[in-house]
């Protein structure tokens, strides 16, 4: 079982919509994983069934119990995160600074503080309308660790294809170069980088590249949209033959990404472009890097 | 007065907003821009100015004293993120695991763990006539940006407290944007009208009512019919402040890094709709 | 002679896990005995972070002579298993833990 991360650093892309087709194209061979927790979208493409939604638990936050507390005020003077406050000469604790350290439970006198684990959202194994596995997950409003979320995906992900014998778990990443897109990547066997020829498109990937390099993980990039700025293209593909990545693919700026995303389809099912004959032969290149 | 730049997703347009509605008050009016998106800051991209300070950002981790250690373990219990650890000779500490909460440090029986400095990230600000723009940027490798939304914040307070504030904010709902916005008296969410966008959106605003936050929404791309996001915020109450047409120039423009309102009329008009709507100084009255 | 292998199961016939600091399972070999212990490590597997130096304090209690495993130890893991003296042998990933075990003794792998 071979696994591939697709990221993108900055966010818009096309990454999902890529991940999506190549999802459709390999739909035989791949189990697909949405690990951009925050702001999922590959199941607006791929009608997964939200099959088997499990609760996801993760990290603490702190909670007063105000019948034992004795206002001592010990909580309070050790918090680093300004996370309690006395509101009507009662010691509380707001959950959105709260960052679950725990450090106040252990210096409390009385054990009245406890530090329960956080519903933080949900996560599924779906069958999707291309009748292959999905897993994904649904991220509660203004939690943390999102990046312990994408780690469970993945682990999920990972003991599915084992237990299938499917032979490619395909990962849409996360955007950023922080918490969730490390998580995302750990474990990757070869990642896919989508940008577009923008001055921001080539600034996020120059960073998100730079990620790839601690991690010593193997590359190939996506130029799309690179007929929006052929000098930018230029410029993208000679920084890819600086650092040694393989240009896998370019894609036209079409109507399709947004049209086939309007109709719930992937860019390879609508008619009459070149879109899905490029996915195939994506796939298809992908699937020979990993052979290398 | 601050104001935030947000959206559910990436890619919507927020900087492209941000940038041009802050070069377009600077035309007439003081304002501060901060790109907060310290992980991907692009801001920079689309302006120009002369430096006028550098700051270095920390956050505090702990340095172990191997003569004062007795090797008790007590660190490594009492860290809930597995940045330190004790083995039978040593004790390890992985600074980039490190939340400060400086529980080891303080709960050290034998004081072997003195709290120390590590470089985060980057602030660095600029001016050029009425603007001034602030950006902070996360070391690669770093994990954590909330420490560095936060401390950029304060310096915020510090330097321009009684300024016109536009915060361009990371994207998503979780940690960074919450930090982000949560001393903002208005949002401004940026989306785009397909099924991608309004998903996004919804979460957005979600995350906005939870914070108790006001804030309206800026169609980016938008379509003159069968707009999925008007028709949303149209249910929901929620203002629509401006539209921006879909275009190829405008993407074109974007690409090279170049400002918009000088040559997309749109845009100069969404602006001037954003101005009138917040009663922000500037635009064509 | 203890021998460590980062793997995704219990018995001869599981297969090496590539990756050190989240692979669900650390089996020990008693290369005496050919007795297997194994250690279930999916509490690390499932850490947002710190899955690295997690596993490697297990490792580091185990104590094993020789470790057996794909990738190789991430940054953080490497640094803890510095203190172990241990040879880490990578590149053993998708053999049987039989198979890595053969190769590993003839010299091969």
């Amino acid at each position: 079982m071979k696994e591939i991360v697709v990221i993108s650093g900055k966010g818009g892309t096309g990454k999902t919509s890529i991940t999506a087709a190549l999802t459709y194209v390999g739909r035989g061979e791949i189990l697909a994983a949405d690990c951009d927790v925050d702001a999922a979208d590959m199941h607006l493409l791929l009608a997964p069934d939200f099959g088997k939604p499990t609760d996801f638990y993760s990290g603490v936050i702190a909670k007063i119990d105000t019948e034992a507390c004795i206002s001592c005020g010990k909580c309070k003077a050790v918090c680093r995160f300004d996370a309690i406050s006395i509101i009507d000469d009662k010691y509380v604790v707001s959950p959105l600074d709260c960052e679950g350290c725990g450090y106040c439970a252990r210096v409390c006198p009385r054990d009245a503080i406890t530090t329960p684990e956080q519903n933080v959202g949900q996560w599924f194994i779906s069958t999707t309308r291309l009748q292959n596995q999905l897993v994904h997950a649904r991220l509660g409003i203004g939690t943390e660790n999102s990046g312990k979320l994408v780690a469970k995906v993945k682990a999920e992900a990972r003991s599915l294809a084992i237990e299938k014998d499917i032979p490619y778990v395909l990962v849409d990443g996360s955007p950023g170069i922080g918490c969730p897109v490390i998580s995302s990547l750990s474990g990757a066997d070869y990642v896919v980088l989508v940008t577009e020829p923008t001055v921001s498109g080539l600034h996020d990937m120059r960073r998100v590249h730079q990620l790839l390099k601690q991690f010593n993980l193997p590359c190939g990039c996506v130029i799309n949209k690179a007929d929006l700025n052929p000098e930018f293209s230029r410029k993208i593909e000679g920084f890819l033959q600086d650092e040694n990545i393989d240009l896998l693919a370019r894609m036209p700026y079409h109507p399709d990404f947004t049209e086939a995303i309007t109709q719930g389809k992937t860019i390879v099912e609508l008619d009459g472009s070149e879109l899905p004959e490029k996915i195939e032969i994506l796939w298809n290149t992908i699937k020979s890097k990993l052979e290398e | 007065m601050k104001i935030a730049i947000a959206s559910g997703k990436g890619g919507t347009g927020k900087t492209t907003l941000s940038t041009n509605l802050a070069a377009y008050i600077a035309q007439t009016h003081p304002v501060v821009l901060a790109d907060l998106d310290v992980e991907e800051p692009n801001s920079g991209l689309f302006l120009s100015g002369s430096p006028i300070a550098t700051e270095d950002k920390f956050k505090m981790v702990p340095s172990w004293d191997a003569e004062k250690c007795i090797h008790c373990g007590n660190c490594q219990k009492v860290c809930n993120f597995n940045a330190i650890i004790s083995l039978p000779k040593i004790v390890m500490v992985f600074e980039k695991l490190c939340h400060s909460c400086y529980a080891c440090a303080e709960l050290c029986p034998a004081k072997a763990l003195t709290m120390v400095p590590e470089k985060i990230g980057t602030l660095k600000a600029y001016k050029q006539g009425n603007l001034h723009f602030v950006e902070s940027r996360l070391d690669i490798g770093q994990e954590m940006a909330v420490p560095l939304i936060g401390q950029t914040e304060s310096w915020l307070n510090d330097h321009f407290p009684d300024a016109l504030l536009l915060l361009d904010s990371p994207p998503g709902t979780s940690c960074p944007v919450i930090e982000a916005t949560k001393d903002v008296d208005f949002v401004i969410l940026v989306t785009e009208p397909t099924p991608f966008g309004l998903h996004d959106l919804t979460l957005a605003v979600e995350t906005m009512t939870t914070l108790k936050k006001e804030f309206g929404v800026v169609i980016n791309r938008h379509r003159e019919t069968g707009d999925i996001v008007e028709q949303y915020c149209e249910q929901n109450d929620i203002p629509v402040l401006a539209c921006i047409a879909d275009s190829r120039l405008v993407a074109e423009l974007y690409s090279q890094g170049k400002m918009m309102y000088k040559s997309v009329p749109d845009m100069q008009q969404a602006l001037d709709n954003i101005i009138r709507f917040l009663h922000l100084p500037g635009g064509r009255q | 002679m203890k021998i460590l292998f980062t793997a995704q199961g219990t018995g001869w016939d599981a297969k090496v896990d590539p990756r050190f600091g989240r692979c669900p399972w650390l089996v020990v070999v008693d290369s005496e005995t050919n007795e297997l212990t194994a250690v279930d490590n999916s509490d690390s597997s499932e850490e947002a972070h710190g899955a690295g130096p997690k596993t490697s304090r297990k490792v580091v209690e185990l104590a094993p002579a020789v470790i057996i495993t794909g990738n190789g130890p991430g940054g953080n893991a490497a640094t803890v298993l510095e203190m172990l003296d241990a040879k880490i042998v990578t590149g053993a990933a998708g053999k049987t833990l039989k198979e890595a075990y053969e190769a590993f003794t003839a010299g091969t792998l």
